[in-house]
């Protein structure tokens, strides 16, 4: 009995010492986005990019650190997406997954960061599931949501006089969120909700949606789509004379990329929310032009590109302060939620213990041609909406890891 | 679900037939030169999207608008499809319809992948002529006149086309060349060069579409491989190889997608494909096709 005794005992010591053993400067970070699909300009390459530009301005490198970056391409497709994950996890020990663009991969890859407990960040799918119903404690959800879409652009369009409205939505997770979030505040401002139709993801003509949508006289056409279906719904929106026929296009997410790749003509007043601009202040200039300096088509960095910038770079110094990389998902994501955020791209912030990170929302307008002075001159500010009303409230959080 | 008005349903279709003369005029390319070549052109997608870039590059760099686009681009991408065949499909003629389909697909992932690498994935735009801005007010729906014109002018290509082969002298040459090379050869036409321009001209076709479709969609290096799935259900419902077929087909096709549109969008993407599992179960040689 004594010698089991002192053998429970001995293990118990050595179970409770392995982490620290485990301690040591070697990182690998996995970025999996959309590297060749509709939303590889969002994301892809560019995040790639994002985040060894993080890695360099960490400065870790010098400091004997050994970082280093896998990525690959989830192709839009959930399955793809885990598999991938999963076999980096295992095969090549990837700490931590980055980026992860469109939300039906990214509430797949939930599951394979739980259990395998690595650390999730975040910056690029919309759903507000990720931090909501189905958080877990091993992620970050960094850039923006369909919650702070929905309260940004939803609220300012029907607080001017657009209070009927009819959806064009993506349909998959995101699209689905993103009506349901815009939907709730509609109705909350006191607008009406006529109808939807969903298209499939990735659909080329939509003629037929567009008419579907000017059948049904709403004043407002809410696109709850993203990327390439955006920019072919607005760009056949004009040419059918929906807009002319005095409906408004509201896009409920509309990219840098989206407005450079349809042209100012095309877009000009169109309002909608993001979190980060290139041309904010000297700090995200700064990073901007050495991004598209590295950018083969030497693009600005859009708000999810940004994104994985600041996410990377609040993970490297978490690392940093906890004197080494513990491979230990849950452990540095709450060292992460326990430091506030500080960065150029997105100011001072933080993370909530729902795994949201907490920064400000902008409401912009696209210029019209001839407000536009130089390249990539976009956007004008029409509103920020504070960081505490730009999330979900944490009362009404649906966060399961808020109730203990 | 049927309680549509017939003013809905009169442009739903009518949308249906600007989409399918799209898929006709890329079907009848690809039924061309798998009549012709025998060869399966998986390459069609991302020729089709080169002839909207070569529109798109034709305006930015020599100041050409879309009336030149629509004649230069085919004859451009015609060049570059006889250059392809000569230098590398002309190798594969007489071996497994296999090696043919993997070099096109090779080829289309090359070139989509240049593409994007170069300019990335949402494109870039390319306005309307202004000769075609605009639109009719037809009661039930309001028309783009470059829609209109879209039906009108890829129906006169497909006829045209069907016309030059099945109807005239050099389309007999053509079909006798496919059926029996060497018999043709005898009576003193020059066989290869025929089979290099045929290839040509259907990536002429392709070409064609593509500057179409320049300013509905946007130039993007995927619009070609979103498509060429669908082109291709196109014609194997149609019959491979059959050029009335294709062009049917791609019409009808429109059609029914539109339908699909209205009544359950969320399948409308897959339609297509049910209608194609459907016809090679009661007609494994497609609607159109003739028996082998």
């Amino acid at each position: 009995m004594k010698l089991m005794v002192s053998a429970l005992a001995l293990t118990a010591a050595l179970v409770s010492g392995a982490p620290a053993l485990a301690q040591d400067k070697i990182v690998k970070l996995g970025i999996l986005d959309d590297m060749s699909g509709l939303y590889a300009d969002v994301g892809g390459a560019g995040s790639v990019i994002a985040a060894q530009m993080a890695i360099e301005d960490s400065g870790l490198v010098a400091k004997g650190w050994k970082i280093d970056i896998v990525s690959a391409d989830h192709q839009n497709k959930p399955d793809v997406g885990v598999n991938v994950a999963r076999q980096w996890i295992d095969q090549e020990k990837v700490d931590g997954l980055f980026g992860v663009l469109s939300s039906g991969v990214a509430l797949a890859v939930t599951g394979v960061a739980k259990e395998k407990n690595v650390v999730y960040m975040n910056s690029g799918a919309a759903a507000s599931d990720l931090t909501g119903s189905a958080c877990t404690p091993n992620i970050v959800h960094w850039t923006y949501d369909t919650y702070l879409l929905a309260n940004g652009t939803g609220k300012a369009v029907v607080k001017s006089g657009g209070d009927s409205w009819y959806f064009l939505t993506a349909d998959y997770a995101f699209g689905q969120a993103l009506e349901r979030d815009t939907s709730a505040v509609v109705t909350a401002n006191g607008g009406k909700v006529i109808g939807a139709v969903r298209h499939p993801l990735n659909s080329s003509d939509f003629s037929s949606f567009l008419l579907q949508a000017q059948a049904s006289k709403a004043k407002i056409i809410g696109l709850a789509n993203a990327g390439g279906d955006t920019t072919n719904a607005i760009k056949q929106a004009n040419e059918f004379g929906i807009t002319a026929g005095g409906q408004k296009l509201a896009a409920l997410l509309l990219f840098l990329t989206d407005v450079h790749s349809l042209g100012l003509k095309m877009t000009a007043g169109l309002q909608f929310t993001e979190t980060f601009y290139w041309d904010m202040n000297e700090g995200t200039r700064a990073f901007s032009a050495k991004f598209s300096e590295r950018m083969r088509n030497k693009q600005k960095p859009t708000m999810v590109q940004a994104g994985v910038y600041a996410s990377v770079n609040h993970y490297l110094k978490a690392l940093d302060a906890m004197g080494g990389n513990v491979h230990d998902g849950v452990k540095i994501v709450d060292k992460m939620k326990a430091m506030p955020t500080e960065d150029a791209l997105f100011g001072k912030g933080t993370i909530r213990a729902d795994g949201r990170k907490i920064h400000p929302g902008y409401l912009f307008e696209v210029k019209k041609p001839e407000e536009s002075k130089y390249p990539w001159d976009y956007y004008k500010l029409i509103a920020t909406i504070p960081a505490e009303e730009a999330f979900t409230p944490i009362e009404k959080s649906a966060c399961p890891l808020l109730k203990k | 679900m049927f309680n549509i008005s017939t003013q809905a349903l009169f442009s739903q279709l009518l949308v249906g037939l600007i989409n399918g003369s799209f898929y006709a005029l890329l079907s009848l390319g690809l039924a061309v030169i798998f009549g012709m070549l025998n060869i399966i052109n998986f390459a069609h997608g991302a020729l089709y999207m080169m002839g909207a870039f070569c529109a798109y590059f034709l305006l930015s760099i020599a100041g050409l608008g879309y009336w030149w686009a629509l004649v230069l681009s085919p004859l451009i991408m015609g060049a570059f499809g006889m250059f392809l065949e000569r230098t590398m499909l002309h190798r594969l003629a007489g071996l497994d319809h296999l090696y043919g389909l993997l070099l096109t697909f090779g080829l289309a992932l090359i070139f989509q992948g240049l593409f994007q690498n170069y300019f990335g994935s949402s494109g870039l735009p390319y306005a309307i002529p202004q000769e075609l801005t605009g639109a009719q007010n037809l009661g039930f729906m309001f028309l783009p006149n470059y829609r209109a014109w879209v039906v009108v002018f890829s129906l006169a290509v497909c006829l045209a086309t069907w016309f030059a082969i099945e109807k005239t002298k050099l389309g007999a040459y053509l079909r006798a060349a496919t059926e029996n090379p060497s018999l043709v050869r005898a009576f003193g036409v020059n066989v290869p060069r025929m089979i290099t321009l045929t290839y040509g001209f259907g990536v002429g076709l392709a070409a064609l579409a593509g500057v179409l479709a320049a300013p509905i969609n946007q130039v993007r290096p995927l619009m070609g491989g979103d498509l060429i799935i669908v082109v291709f259900a196109v014609v194997v419902i149609g019959g491979m190889g059959s050029i009335m077929g294709s062009i049917v087909t791609g019409f009808a096709l429109g059609l029914v997608e539109g339908l699909t549109k209205v009544f359950y969008p969320e399948a409308s993407n897959t339609v297509v494909f049910v209608i194609m599992a459907l016809v090679l179960l009661v007609k494994p040689a497609g609607l159109f096709g003739r028996t082998a």
